[in-house]
């Protein structure tokens, strides 16, 4: 591994590039970091590892100078510093490449670039500058693009060509892979290693094993605020460090006996459909069949069409699908809105809980009522039926462990997990003939991800369709039985979960149809062993 | 240093507590701008606030000047809940007054049963057609209804100013800009001997109750909330927000053009120039003051009310310009923008070792 | 042609208040945040001008305390919505209530008072020639302000760097925030900036345009300033144009009896309403253009998340 080298010369001898010691902050009624302290060396490639909620993004805050720890101590090449600002980050040489891109969509590439700089007089030496460093790095970027013009990957882009612009020596890369393809991660991994041979510190967030594996030689993990260990993530194995970050055994979802498949209750046949989005992802010509029984998952990074394959299947969008090519149970939907379409026994679980799977403001009562209240007939004569409402939402909670003071309780006051739990519940509680749902653990701790899972595949066994869209792909390789791959809008063939591998289905993501890979048994699934969470 | 954080949950109890506490503090800031005016405070409050209702009489006149805010304001809570800004309630219940005065003043001398009835009915056709137009523009060219429904109310007023100086003068009137009285039949009857209590009153409260009903109870009201509080979610589900800014815009603009027709054939008996001091835009207040609930709307219309009446006598007794009135109505709504806050959120005093912002 | 020139100097007249109030906007909304207390706020800015002239003899002073008036008022609104994250819809609306109503009250004592229009700029020989000298160098002060503004506020959204900050804050605040700007303090200042200029735009209505006060004198003018922002698709070139086209819609009615048209005064005097719904319409439908350029976070409330 490269930065090695450099990491190894320079220890023992300088002092940390950074160092954190004791930094501990509190929010209302959760401990975000508790006694925090780890080094990262000069030139040292050091993950940051933790789930959802191990207090990771607070920590990161801190360093970048957005929070102010309650107590503890920064020490930046020796000395204590206090970081009142990005902009004094910035200044002192911390930069960060954000999870979610603090990009502005309307703008150019290049004012992009100027907003996040501290000492920008002049755009043209600003220009000059910027071509210089993508050329030296390999990050072609057209400086007066429009942001909403580019791909997730060519803002990315953006986002480490700002940091590099300002020399750093500590660079920050907040789960930056979950929205690139395998491929483009490789290429993400050779600028890094190049950084760290050149003397950069490099802080890696991030839940992937296999990628902390490949690139890192120092690894801190967080648990629950506290930091539970470090390691060389070279010696370890994916599954021992998915074991330090979740402090249990992991084990696989219950399978259950091999399932018989019945008849096709999902029919998507040549789907094609304009995006509502200005700068959306056109559907062309999807295909595909989920039969009685079977959990097919749809693979894909972000922003490659999942969005509008999901709204085009549950009925919101406003420009209509082509008759005959959606069929649920053998009716043509097309032309239904979404409540045909569930009256017909089909059941959704959007991406975002909040403002559209549930309604943070109502009650979980009324969030029941919300997509239920036809197939369980909660209403009469144009009212609604309270007592029934009520029992149906005390059902849910009871049945899928809920953690809630109640019925009455506001959908916003309830974790993560406990949301998603209950909005899961609601739909499998309709008993619905196809299930489609999308990310279906995105954000959600561990045990409440396993309770989804083994959900989902109760619900199957029963012989419900179930299209699970996911961007997490042991995710996929957990559940389902058969995968596709969304690509610019595109679908490939369907295959058997068994028959293919992870670089298959990444090559898929990259766009490329027709090559035919090699069915090899996916490696990665013996070490990986099972769920192991998601930031 | 004072932050504030939010709660996990809306607080109940502020709920209820926040209108009281607005209340209140806009009875200070007023004490204390009349003092600046020169006028003693504890007297100017007594006479604008306690002397209205000091009898009978003046509590009666309490509930006529609040039967047109109520009317209107139920309306435009539901609008305002499903992200629907009606602000042009005023020209809407302009509408309905041209709409079912005019028909008064066709049978001008008619002594149908009949007559009353069909001024109801045509009343809030008007404003609904009123309504309607912001309706169509906003749902076929996203035309923001906030300034079309306004703008309309000046076409409106001006509408009328026309009609009363021109074709629709009372020919046996000695030239003043009004139109001629309506008949007995068109008039609506009081229903307190002694008072100047009408009809439209207990439609008024007949109104609350409907639109508790429709807000807690019915499916559509619920469909109204939630594409309100989450449009997304509302689409997730097929409640289609066009269809919510029909429902309440027409709703909307019924009931103001019903409230405008009660007021040209209860108090006033005629159409003019002016026949309304704003209500239309203090019902929006009313509104907010009643937490965007028909019930809450009855409370606050009856404290509305009370300023009104409160402005009319301490312009006569203290000199006050009337002015004064639309003065408090606007801080009493700053007052209760303010405390609204605190539903959402608990002020905290700032903690030990935070410096800086909190992100 | 006789007509030609008076007619375009009420064209201007008309124009003036609307352009300073709109370009405030324009700068407030850019930042993502929806006053619409422009009505109110330009009501209170000539009463305070209006009353300060009156009092003092000086419009310099007016002119100061309109400017005062107007961002006192939009400090108001700021507060409520920028801290405490009040909706901005009814406080905006609150704000014109509670304007209409202050400068009613302070003005009642003023209603009847005459002061001095302000003073025409006059140079000696420029002036005097026909056609151009009156409209182009015959001015008060605050058309020539109104131009300044608008050319400024294009130049400073267009040319500098708190212009592109500002705009980034409009654009996606979360994004601004992560980076290090103060998103909340920026909105604080563009909003103090509407107010200035709707207190200015209000100070030109009594001080030059009808040097009288009279209650609600903005007779609905605050409100199609807020059309014109929309009608420009934020941009202050086309809010120079729209401004005029609106002054020139205005006026007709004046001349309308003058040529001879004979429609009764009050639907005259409705079609500058009716031209902003219709304007409003036009735009609007343009679903396209609007997203592209309009504020992409406006009226959405800043919460810092945790």
């Amino acid at each position: 591994m490269t930065g090695d080298a450099g990491a190894e010369a320079m220890k023992g001898n300088a002092p940390a590039q950074l160092e954190v010691r004791g930094v501990t902050k509190a929010f209302p009624g959760c401990l975000a970091n508790d006694d925090i302290s780890f080094r990262i060396e000069p030139g040292e490639i050091h993950a940051l590892l933790g789930e959802n909620g191990a207090g990771k993004s607070t920590l990161v805050k801190i360093i970048y100078g957005v929070l102010q720890a309650d107590q503890g101590d920064l020490i930046w090449e020796g000395k204590p510093v206090t970081i009142h600002s990005p902009h004094d980050a910035r200044e002192m040489g911390v930069g960060l490449v954000f999870q979610h891109f603090s990009l502005f969509e309307t703008m150019t590439v290049l004012e992009n670039i100027a907003l996040a700089m501290n000492d920008v007089r002049d755009m043209a030496v600003l220009r000059q500058k910027v071509i210089e460093v993508e050329k030296t790095y390999g990050l072609p970027l057209d400086p007066d693009r429009h942001v909403y013009t580019l791909s997730v990957g060519e803002r990315q882009r953006i986002e480490i060509v700002r940091c590099l612009l300002q020399n750093p020596k500590l660079l920050i890369l907040d789960e930056p892979t979950s929205v690139l393809t395998p491929q483009e991660v490789e290429k993400l991994f050779e600028t890094l290693r190049r950084l760290a041979d050149e003397g950069c510190a490099i802080l890696y967030i991030s839940h992937k094993l296999h990628e902390v594996k490949a690139l890192c030689q120092r690894a801190t993990v967080l648990r629950g605020g506290k930091v539970v260990g470090g390691c060389d993530p070279r010696e370890e194995t994916a599954k021992s460090m998915a074991e330090m970050m979740i402090g249990q055994k992991l084990t696989a979802p219950d399978r259950g006996k091999q399932r018989e498949f019945g008849d096709v209750r999902l029919d998507v046949t040549d789907l094609s459909l304009i995006s509502d989005e200005q700068f959306g992802t056109h559907l062309k010509n999807i295909n595909l069949k989920v039969r009685g029984g079977e959990i097919m998952g749809v693979a894909g990074v972000a922003g490659n069409g999942q969005n509008e394959l999901f709204q085009a299947l549950a009925g919101e969008t406003e420009h209509e699908a082509a008759p005959d090519s959606i069929k649920i149970d053998g009716k043509s939907v097309a032309h239904f809105g979404p409540r045909r379409r569930r009256r017909l026994g089909a059941a959704f679980v959007p991406e975002e809980r909040n403002g559209h799977g549930a309604v943070p403001d109502m009650s979980l009562s009324e969030n029941g009522f919300l997509t239920a209240f036809r197939r369980m007939a909660l209403a009469a004569r144009g009212l609604i039926r309270e007592v029934p409402t009520r029992s149906f939402a005390d059902n849910i909670i009871k049945t899928f462990d809920v953690r809630t003071t109640g019925a009455g309780a506001e959908a916003g006051s309830l974790s993560g997990g406990n949301l998603q739990k209950f909005i899961v519940g609601r739909e499998i509680l309709q008993d619905p003939g196809v299930l489609v749902i999308s990310q279906p653990t995105w954000g959600v701790d561990a045990g409440a991800a396993s309770a989804i899972h083994q959900a989902l595949l109760d619900l199957a066994a029963k012989g419900t369709a179930v299209l699970v869209i996911s961007q997490d792909l042991d995710e996929i390789f957990a559940i389902c039985d058969s995968v596709v791959v969304m690509s610019e809008g595109k679908m490939s063939k369907p295959r058997p979960m068994a028959d293919v591998s992870i670089e298959e289905i990444g090559l898929l993501m990259g766009g490329l149809h027709d090559l035919e890979g090699n069915a090899t048994p996916a490696n990665d699934m013996e070490e990986t062993g099972g769920r192991v969470g998601q930031a | 240093m004072v932050r504030l954080e939010p709660r996990r949950q809306h607080s109940q109890a502020m709920v209820y507590l926040s209108p009281v506490l607005a209340i209140f503090m806009t009875l200070v800031v007023g004490g204390i701008i009349f003092a600046f005016m020169g006028k003693n405070p504890f007297d100017a409050l007594y006479t604008f606030f306690i002397l209205p209702i000091n009898n009978s009489y003046g509590i009666s006149e309490l509930f006529v000047k609040a039967t047109p805010l109520v009317i209107i304001a139920v309306g435009l809570a539901m609008g305002f809940r499903a992200n629907v800004w009606n602000i042009g309630a005023e020209g809407q219940l302009t509408m309905g007054a041209i709409f079912g005065g005019g028909l008064a003043l066709y049978f001008h001398d008619s002594e149908s049963a009949l007559l009353l009835p069909a001024m109801f009915v045509l009343g809030a056709i008007g404003g609904a057609f009123w309504a309607s137009i912001p309706a169509l523009l906003r749902t076929k060219f996203n035309a923001n209804e906030i300034l079309t429904s306004l703008m309309l109310t000046y076409v409106a007023t001006l509408f009328l100013s026309f009609l009363v100086h021109g074709p629709w003068r009372n020919p046996e009137g000695f030239n003043f800009p009004e139109s001629r009285p309506f008949p007995d039949a068109g008039l609506l009857p009081i229903i307190y001997d002694g008072t100047r209590v009408h009809l439209g009153t207990a439609i008024a409260v007949f109104v609350v109750i409907a639109g508790w009903l429709l807000l807690s109870k019915s499916v559509i009201g619920f469909q109204l909330r939630v594409v309100g509080k989450a449009p997304q979610a509302a689409r997730h589900v097929g409640f289609r927000q066009k269809r919510m800014v029909w429902f309440t815009l027409l709703l909307g603009g019924a009931l103001a053009g019903l409230a405008g027709l009660f007021e040209v054939s209860g108090p006033i008996g005629q159409l003019q120039p002016q026949i309304s001091p704003g209500y239309g835009f203090t019902a929006i207040i009313v509104a907010f003051l009643g937490r965007l609930h028909p019930v809450g709307i009855l409370f606050g219309g009856l404290i509305m009310a009370l300023t009104y009446l409160g402005g009319e006598l301490a312009q006569i007794t203290l000199g006050l310009p009337n002015a004064v009135t639309g003065l408090f109505q606007g801080i009493l709504l700053f007052f209760l923008l303010a405390c609204d806050v605190l539903t959402k959120y608990r002020i905290r005093f700032g903690s030990i070792a935070a410096k800086g912002r909190t992100a | 042609m006789e007509w030609l020139v008076p007619f375009i100097l009420t064209v201007i007249t008309a124009s003036t208040p609307l352009l300073l109030a709109a370009s405030g906007e324009l700068v407030t909304e850019k930042s993502g945040v929806l006053n619409l207390g422009v009505e109110g706020m330009m009501l209170v800015g000539a009463i305070a001008g209006f009353a300060v002239t009156a009092s003092s003899g000086s419009a310099i002073l007016g002119i100061l305390a309109a400017v005062v008036a107007g961002v006192l008022m939009s400090l108001i609104f700021a507060f409520l919505t920028l801290s405490l994250m009040a909706n901005q819809v009814a406080t905006g609306l609150a704000l014109t209530i509670f304007g209409i109503g202050f400068s009613a009250l302070v003005g009642s004592k003023f209603v009847g008072f005459a002061i001095d229009p302000l003073p025409a700029l006059s140079i000696p020989g420029i002036s005097a020639i026909p056609v151009i000298g009156p409209i182009l160098f015959g001015q008060d002060f605050l058309v020539y302000l109104s131009i300044a503004v608008v050319i400024g506020v294009g130049w400073f959204l267009a040319k500098s760097r708190a212009g592109l900050v500002l705009k980034a804050v409009g654009d996606s605040h979360h994004s601004a925030h992560a980076i290090g700007y103060s998103v909340i303090k920026i909105r604080y200042l563009a909003t103090m900036f509407g107010g200035a200029m709707a207190g200015l735009g209000g100070a030109y209505l009594s001080l030059s345009y009808t040097p009288m006060w009279a209650e609600n004198m903005t007779a609905g003018r605050g409100w199609i300033a807020l059309a014109l922002v929309v009608f420009a698709t934020w941009r202050p070139g086309r809010l120079l144009a729209g401004a005029y086209m609106f002054g020139l819609i205005s006026v007709m009615q004046l001349h309308a009896q003058g040529a001879g048209i004979h429609v009764p005064s009050q639907f005259m005097s409705m079609l500058p309403y009716l031209a902003t719904v219709i304007v409003l319409v036009i735009i609007s439908s343009d679903r396209a253009k609007i997203r592209l350029n309009a504020p992409a976070c406006i009226g959405q409330a800043f919460r810092p998340a945790q």
